[in-house]
């Protein structure tokens, strides 16, 4: 008889809303166990190629079986050195558990019964974490006197520092902020990817070797030209999708209207739910509307509703989607948790305007109601306005979190590299090289606003071509 | 970030500025007028913005000068030399158009003063005729006098309550200026009601007028959107896309309301910590 999948452990929802505690407690040995048996290791399995890094998935399910804990974080380190943040922060259900067998063919994300893969990757990157297991960089007196330039800290250019680094190249990491981690770290709340671990898993490069210099923008303090005539003999950018953009409506530089990347970097960079003990601030207010349906909006979402909590005000904080739950791009889980901790939700809803008072702060928005019509050029129904269908909803904050565009910083000052018309990098999508020689690129700066492993994955791919640019082409005459 | 030196330039009737010199040879090699930095004085700090009043490569310095205000910049206030931040960013933002103009006349008001001097400089050296006028409160809060004397072909004083120079405000005096003669371009820095009066001045004049906008930062570097203004119209990141505007095209009110978004939070935190 097919056995059931081994559901996990979250904290009690009344008491996570009052801390930025984690959520998800991961699997236990034992749960692992069970879970991990219940993969058929298939001959063929499809879940490998579903992971945009292609870890091993079947033989480190395997080893998990044997026990061999230890072999089965080798398996993954292999192919990502970031385990214990993948295994929280994948979007799972859209990729290897997507692919795994027990999801039924045409399913739009992984059904229930798949293989619980991203959570066994945790309890395997936890325990290499928990018990110090350190991968060694590989010592190649061909690369060693290489030294490579990644510019951008978040997934794409530390996944592309580690590759690197265990090639035995000798690499440094440039980031704009004081701290490490880019998107993962003021984007994604510790309440989903703990601080410790954050730090452990970054911690884990310095020991491959990789120098961080943190405070520093390329494009500002120095240019890709000067980089290359300090020795650096190629280049990484990791930039990022860095502008947030605005519905451009009426009213919406009132005051209290956040983008959700100053509302997550207040709070998750800069701790401002610790005010005044840490000193940034950030309001919170009654009635929160969060405007968006991504991973964004979720988290910005259960970001203020645990402020409301925390602050003693009866929680009152409501997602607006223009589509409806199923077009979501959010993950399943961020979706199913938002709503366990009371985040209300308004779907098929156009946001038209904001009112103000007279201080400029931010009192109510208006908005129409919308119904589903044809599909556009992303496959997904289109909203279509309902005429007449005007309300106005209470808000006195309000996050915008409706996507993001290309930062301009570096390649406004290095016109050699083109970029398309919204400014993201142009690379030749084999060997993620841009059309500077030397100059690679990968995450969102090449492709719009993707998942972290689908930046973790472009970057692999450029430092499999830096390596090989490193070994055959450099110094090209 | 290390501090080499600091300067107390005013100190009266509650209010201090205060000129801080840093060790960053990165930023000092690359700051030009018009640019600034990002930084925090503490590690549980706020990040906030502040011009490069001067940056000298061969030292590896630069120059912050500072009014307290709120709570970041009466803890910055209170550094001492020797000490180190805990972090500094920059240069940030797009530097001042520096060329020929011809007259260019640089409006400073308060702290305003500091963040027209390397304009006023950079000015200078250019080869245009550089008027300065700059005002504060009283005597005992004007700063930079003689350094701006340097760089200018004539400077004028006020003060509000005529303790030194003329008595009034620099709109006055600039008012007075462009009856007599004509000028090419204006730059002014100040609190944001002065920025605003100069603006329908030269306004009236045809004198293309440039400001330098103080709105809340975050990162500085474009992410957060905490900075954005609305100038002619559309959405503007001060800190990418600025920091310097056309005055007259500036929503004057919205960054006034914006820029007091946390007056309560920091009249609160600057309670708590006695300061």
């Amino acid at each position: 008889m097919k056995k059931k999948p081994v559901s996990v452990k979250g904290q009690d929802k009344n008491l996570r809303v009052k801390s930025f505690e984690e959520v998800v407690l991961g699997f236990s040995e034992a749960e692992v166990l069970e879970e991990a048996s219940r993969c058929i290791q298939c001959k063929e399995a499809k879940c490998i190629p579903g992971c945009p890094v292609g870890i091993d998935i079947k033989t480190f399910i395997k080893r998990l079986t044997l026990k061999d804990y230890a072999g089965a974080y080798s398996t993954i380190r292999e192919k990502n050195n970031f385990p214990s943040i993948c295994g929280r922060v994948c979007p799972a259900e859209y990729q290897c558990r997507r692919a795994c067998v027990f999801t039924k063919k045409g399913e739009p994300f992984a059904s229930q019964d798949a293989i619980n893969i991203h959570f066994l990757e945790r309890f395997a990157g936890d325990y290499g974490a928990k018990n110090k297991i350190i991968v060694k960089a590989d010592s190649n007196n061909k690369l060693s006197k290489f030294k490579v330039a990644i510019v951008g800290s978040g997934p794409a250019g530390l996944c592309c520092a580690g590759e690197l680094a265990r090639g035995g190249v000798k690499v440094v990491v440039f980031e704009g902020l004081h701290k490490t981690g880019g998107v993962l770290r003021y984007g994604i709340p510790p309440f989903r990817l703990p601080r410790n671990i954050l730090d452990f898993e970054i911690d884990s490069l310095k020991e491959l070797g990789v120098e961080i210099r943190p405070n520093y923008i390329i494009g500002k303090a120095k240019t890709i030209d000067e980089l290359f005539a300090e020795g650096y003999s190629a280049i990484f950018l990791g930039l990022g999708a860095g502008i947030p953009s605005f519905m451009g409506i009426p009213g919406e530089n009132l005051c209290n209207i956040y983008s959700a990347n100053e509302f997550l970097t207040r709070v998750n960079l800069m701790s401002a739910h610790k005010f005044p003990e840490y000193h940034t601030p950030v309001n919170i207010g009654k009635h929160v509307v969060v405007i968006g349906g991504g991973n964004t909006a979720m988290d910005a979402a259960r970001v203020a509703i645990r402020l409301q909590n925390m602050n003693g005000i009866i929680s009152d904080t409501t997602i607006a989607y223009r589509r409806t739950e199923i077009e979501m791009p959010a993950r399943r889980l961020e979706i199913e948790h938002a709503k366990e901790e009371g985040v209300k939700f308004q779907m098929l809803v156009k946001p038209e305007e904001f009112i103000g008072d007279d201080n400029g702060f931010v009192t109510k928005m208006r908005a129409s109601r919308c119904e589903l019509g044809e599909p556009d050029a992303s496959g997904r129904r289109r909203p279509v306005i309902i005429p007449g269908s005007n309300f106005e909803i209470d808000c006195d904050i309000a996050v915008v979190a409706v996507g993001l565009g290309a930062n301009k910083i570096l390649t406004s000052v290095t016109p050699r590299i083109v970029t398309d018309k919204y400014g993201d990098v142009q690379v030749n999508p084999e060997t993620m090289e841009t059309s500077v020689k030397g100059v690679f690129a990968g995450g969102d700066i090449v492709g719009g606003e993707g998942t972290v492993i689908e930046a973790m994955g472009m970057a692999k791919k450029a430092a499999v071509s830096i390596i090989d640019y490193l070994y055959y082409r450099w110094p090209d005459p | 970030m290390k501090i080499l030196n600091k300067e107390i330039l005013a100190d009266s009737q509650g209010i201090s500025i205060v000129k801080i010199t840093l060790l960053s040879p990165d930023i000092a090699s690359k700051a030009k007028a018009g640019q600034f930095v990002v930084l925090m004085v503490t590690e549980e700090g706020e990040r906030i913005p502040l011009t490069i009043v001067n940056a000298d490569i061969k030292e590896g310095a630069i120059v912050l000068i500072t009014q307290t205000a709120g709570f970041t910049t009466k803890q910055l206030a209170n550094v001492k030399k020797g000490d180190t931040l805990y972090s500094l960013v920059g240069p940030l933002g797009h530097p001042t158009e520096i060329k020929k103009y011809g007259k260019v006349i640089l409006v400073g008001g308060g702290v305003g003063i500091a963040e027209i001097y390397p304009v006023a400089k950079a000015m200078k050296a250019a080869g245009n005729f550089v008027t300065t006028i700059i005002g504060s409160r009283a005597k005992e809060l004007l700063i930079l006098e003689s350094e701006l004397k340097q760089v200018s072909d004539g400077l004028i004083v006020m003060t509000d309550d005529g303790s030194y120079g003329r008595k009034g405000f620099v709109t006055e005096a600039l008012k007075e200026l462009l009856e007599k003669e004509s000028y090419d371009q204006a730059y002014a820095v100040g609190p944001i009601p002065m920025m605003r009066a100069v603006s329908v001045v030269t306004k009236n004049f045809s004198v293309p007028t440039l400001v330098s906008l103080n709105a809340l930062m975050v990162d500085g570097t474009g992410m957060c959107g905490c900075c954005r203004v609305t100038v002619a119209g559309k959405v503007k990141f001060s800190c990418v896309d600025g920091p310097e505007f056309e005055a007259g095209e500036v929503d004057w009110i919205e960054l006034l309301k914006r820029n007091s978004i946390y007056s309560d939070k920091e009249k609160h935190i600057c309670r708590l910590n006695n300061l």
